[in-house]
């Protein structure tokens, strides 16, 4: 076991990681322990854009895109974290491309927008073009961007070191921040990271579901982290299906396709979003979009040999917008379907793609451990927080943007605190729970296989916690994830080297993916309402009376060891955007 | 809906695609068992449109959890998965088995001319160490405007192509001249010098050239076009290339 120590840890090197890093690198000594080489990370898998008032092409304010975000997410956002964002937004884009990203640009020169679901001018006039963007690889660009200037400014990484542990010190009865432990990739070494911040930015956990659009290393691991270590989850049962996965595969195309012009269509080729959001139709935000995909499918009007998708139509839109504007997604629909879209329909359907919420944390990107407490020295950005500007769903583009002003916040934020604050001792015996979880595993002699237990997990989720739900569909999955996670006790593995093993990795990304699919159902089940992307069948309205309010859920641990999920909730931060209907 | 992995016991549908076995020879080292690299065959039933990457993580998950291999995002866009497939350089989860001929065995092993350190995983830090050496970042002098830098449409476009780059090191590895010389820069490193050479925005073009102008410079580069080929971005490699050498000769 090796000891290390840095003022700041940041676990993590997407598009939050990376720009807390570009922040806190230059104040304090940094480490940036990530799973996966940075480049690897999803922020490069985002496509469409990252939306600021710039108003380079069209009258634009951040107050209009504030109350755009507070609408989109169906009430549910804490509106001075949106205000923050919307207000930073313009700076955050201007930062970026002075790091060197390169934006489209606009016949004088300017960085160009584009449409985007949900984003309107004046409060829901009209779709704005506010999404800046490069082609449909904004995230690529972004990612690329900043790890270009982490190596400008010599950020030191950990590469595939795999956080598996937080470290939290009573000091006077206080839970604080003392350092993190690590299972390094390659030797099978674990090593632990004293640090007096830690920045947790490991992104979200779609591989709890089936189709996704998300990679297969998104498992949640610091939300579980925070979670086992006793800290709330807030609003997870609010998962975003983005409308446009390709049909079968859930390989992302961009909403942007939508803002290009393109529409969605029904086996008959009717426009059907007409039906279902007369002002902006296609450019409605996710959730609404990706009812009615299912609406259409459930009624008999699905497309395809089995009636279980709808299509995508760019065959109107000129080739040469398509192949500058769209190149990407172009050829994903070539690769993996045989269909050229710019001649041909795209099979599409919806899959998930986003969680809303995360680890909580204030607008200082402080982590909670109640409704107001903050862990002095912890940290959290990113998707993997819940702040919360997204509410119960995001608004495309939003999540570019969070990764940005909030991974910038935090940044500051962890070393400005580890600048003064004094060191925490390390708890007694800090490696012991991971040396436990590793040796455990590798010397179990358990017959379950982890393929099969999250096959079986990602299909009753797909099944029965997706864009609709039900008491009876949510009570199954959560039979059924209990019963996942009790075999989980009894899971083997084949590998047994020290030596990038694989296999144990996915065995314990299988762990955090059951308790985080425990506490999406359980949140789901309470939940008797109907709010952004959560839509119960049997309580079809939104209540605002009984649910405006964000679910906080805590592990409880039983004497016999068992734990359950255990539901608190914390108030709506309002500031001047009373509820009202939600119409588009 | 239709999943990529649906239950082999499903009925089959009339003119549907139907699975078929498919023997995937994979080139294994394991080191903590053995100091030899060894080939092992497996047989997996696949569809058609399954990618290679599928057919690995069956391997993987049905039958022997000791394969190792990096893989993330699966759709080609975050470039872990760069393998050898049928002794060319592309990415596991980008190449369908319908576009190989399933009925030899699918050949598999890692990446060359990087260290091998299990199955299909290679030490990829001489890579990014190449890349790092290249100062792959905007270079500015002067105040920064208020707002954003301007820059054309037609000014951008000479750089677009190799914006594109995902780092996946199937070019670099596809080179003879950096198999053989390990000091080369290697296409991916030039290709993003190349990024910011053409960037309109740039001031740091001079220190770059100067650099790639060395020993292990542009000039080892042979034009085999074996990078341009590999390149799972369709980035014009070569061409990218040929432009910093031309940038070489005529700078002022």
């Amino acid at each position: 076991m090796q000891i290390h120590r840095y003022d700041v840890v940041i676990v993590g090197a997407g598009g939050a990681g990376m720009r807390a890093a570009l922040e806190s690198g230059p104040r304090v000594r940094t480490a940036v322990l990530t799973k996966l080489y940075p480049t690897r990370s999803h922020t490069g898998a985002a496509q469409g854009g990252m939306c600021a008032a710039l108003a380079n092409v069209e009258e634009d304010n951040w107050e209009w895109h504030t109350f755009d975000t507070i609408k989109g997410g169906d009430y549910l956002v804490d509106q001075d974290a949106a205000e923050i964002m919307c207000r930073e937004a313009v700076d955050a884009v201007i930062d970026l491309e002075k790091m060197g990203l390169p934006f489209n640009r606009t016949p004088e020169g300017r960085i160009d927008q584009r449409r985007f679901g949900g984003h309107t001018r004046n409060h829901g006039e009209a779709a704005v073009r506010r999404a800046c963007y490069a082609a449909d690889r904004t995230g690529h660009m972004i990612l690329q961007t900043l790890y270009q200037n982490c190596i400008k400014q010599g950020v030191e990484f950990f590469d595939e070191y795999y956080v598996l542990d937080l470290l939290l010190t009573d000091v006077y009865g206080q839970k604080r921040t003392a350092g993190v432990v690590a299972y390094q990739l390659s030797t099978g070494e674990i090593h632990v990271f004293q640090a007096k911040s830690v920045v947790f930015a490991t992104g979200g956990f779609g591989r709890v579901y089936k189709t996704t659009s998300n990679a297969h290393t998104l498992t949640g691991d610091g939300m579980a982290i925070t979670y086992r270590a006793g800290l709330p989850l807030e609003d997870m049962e609010f998962y975003q299906f983005h409308p446009t996965g390709l049909a079968g595969l859930g390989v992302l195309l961009t909403e942007g396709a939508r803002g290009e012009g393109g529409i969605l269509r029904n086996a008959s080729g009717e426009r059907f979003m007409e039906r279902y959001a007369p002002t902006i139709k296609d450019l409605a935000p996710r959730d609404m979009v990706a009812r009615a995909m299912v609406q259409e499918v459930r009624e008999g009007r699905g497309a395809g040999p089995h009636k279980d998708y709808v299509y995508l139509d760019l065959t109107h839109l000129p080739a040469a917008q398509i192949e500058e504007k769209l190149p990407d997604i172009t050829e994903f629909a070539r690769t993996y379907l045989g269909v050229d879209p710019i001649s041909e329909l795209v099979p599409v359907f919806p899959t998930a793609h986003y969680a809303m919420g995360g680890i909580p944390t204030n607008i200082h990107t402080e982590v909670l451990i109640d409704n107001e407490t903050v862990v002095p020295g912890l940290y959290a950005a990113g998707e993997c927080a819940c702040v919360s500007v997204h509410g119960a769903n995001r608004l495309g583009t939003n999540s570019l943007l969070d990764i940005n002003v909030f991974g910038r916040r935090a940044g500051i934020a962890a070393s400005e605190y580890a600048a003064d604050a004094p060191w925490v001792d390390l708890p007694e015996g800090a490696a012991d729970h991971v040396e436990q979880m590793v040796t455990g595993l590798l010397s179990s002699t358990g017959t379950e296989r982890v393929g099969e237990l999250r096959r079986a997990m990602q299909e009753t989720m797909d099944f029965n916690a997706q864009v609709y739900r039900t008491e009876e569909t949510l009570s199954h999955a959560l039979d059924d994830v209990r019963g996942l996670r009790a075999r989980f006790a009894n899971v083997g593995i084949q590998d047994k080297g020290a030596r990038f093993n694989t296999d144990l990795l996915e065995a314990i990304e299988l762990g955090f993916l059951l308790d985080l699919a425990e506490v999406l159902v359980v949140g789901a089940l309470a939940r008797k309402e109907s709010r952004g992307g959560h839509a119960r069948e049997d309580y079809q309205a939104r209540d605002d009376e009984t649910f405006m309010k964000h679910t906080m859920a805590y592990r409880e641990v039983g004497p016999d060891g068992s734990s359950v999920v255990r539901l608190d909730y914390k108030p709506v931060t309002v500031t001047r955007y009373q509820p009202m209907e939600r119409k588009y | 809906m239709a999943t990529d992995t649906a239950a082999p016991d499903a009925p089959a549908e009339p003119g549907a695609p139907e699975r078929f076995p498919v023997t995937v020879r994979v080139r294994r080292f394991l080191p903590d068992e053995g100091p030899e690299p060894f080939w092992q065959d497996f047989v997996v039933e696949v569809f058609p449109t399954d990618r290679i990457l599928d057919a690995l993580h069956m391997i993987k998950w049905e039958q022997d959890g000791t394969l190792t291999f990096r893989r993330s995002c699966a759709h080609g866009i975050c470039g872990s998965d760069a393998i050898r497939i049928n002794g060319r350089n592309r990415l596991a989860c980008k190449t369908l088995i319908k576009d190989l001929n399933a009925s030899k065995p699918i050949i598999v092993e890692a990446i060359k001319g990087l260290p091998l350190e299990k199955d299909l995983v290679v030490d990829m830090e001489p890579f990014f160490a190449a890349y790092r050496e290249v100062m792959p970042f905007l270079v500015t002098t002067g105040n920064e405007p208020t707002k954003e830098r301007l820059q054309s449409a037609e000014e951008r476009a000479v750089f677009d192509d190799t914006t594109k780059c995902i780092l996946c090191a199937c070019c670099t590895t596809s080179c003879p001249v950096f198999w053989t010389d390990g000091q080369y820069f290697g296409p991916a490193a030039i290709v993003n010098a190349h990024r910011f050479i053409f960037d309109s925005r740039d001031e740091g073009a001079e220190q770059r050239l100067e650099i790639l102008n060395s020993h292990e410079g542009v000039w080892r580069c042979r034009t085999t076009f074996n990078c341009t080929d590999a390149c799972p971005r369709g980035i014009e490699v070569t061409k990218a290339i040929q432009e910093v050498k031309r940038a070489l000769i005529f700078r002022g």
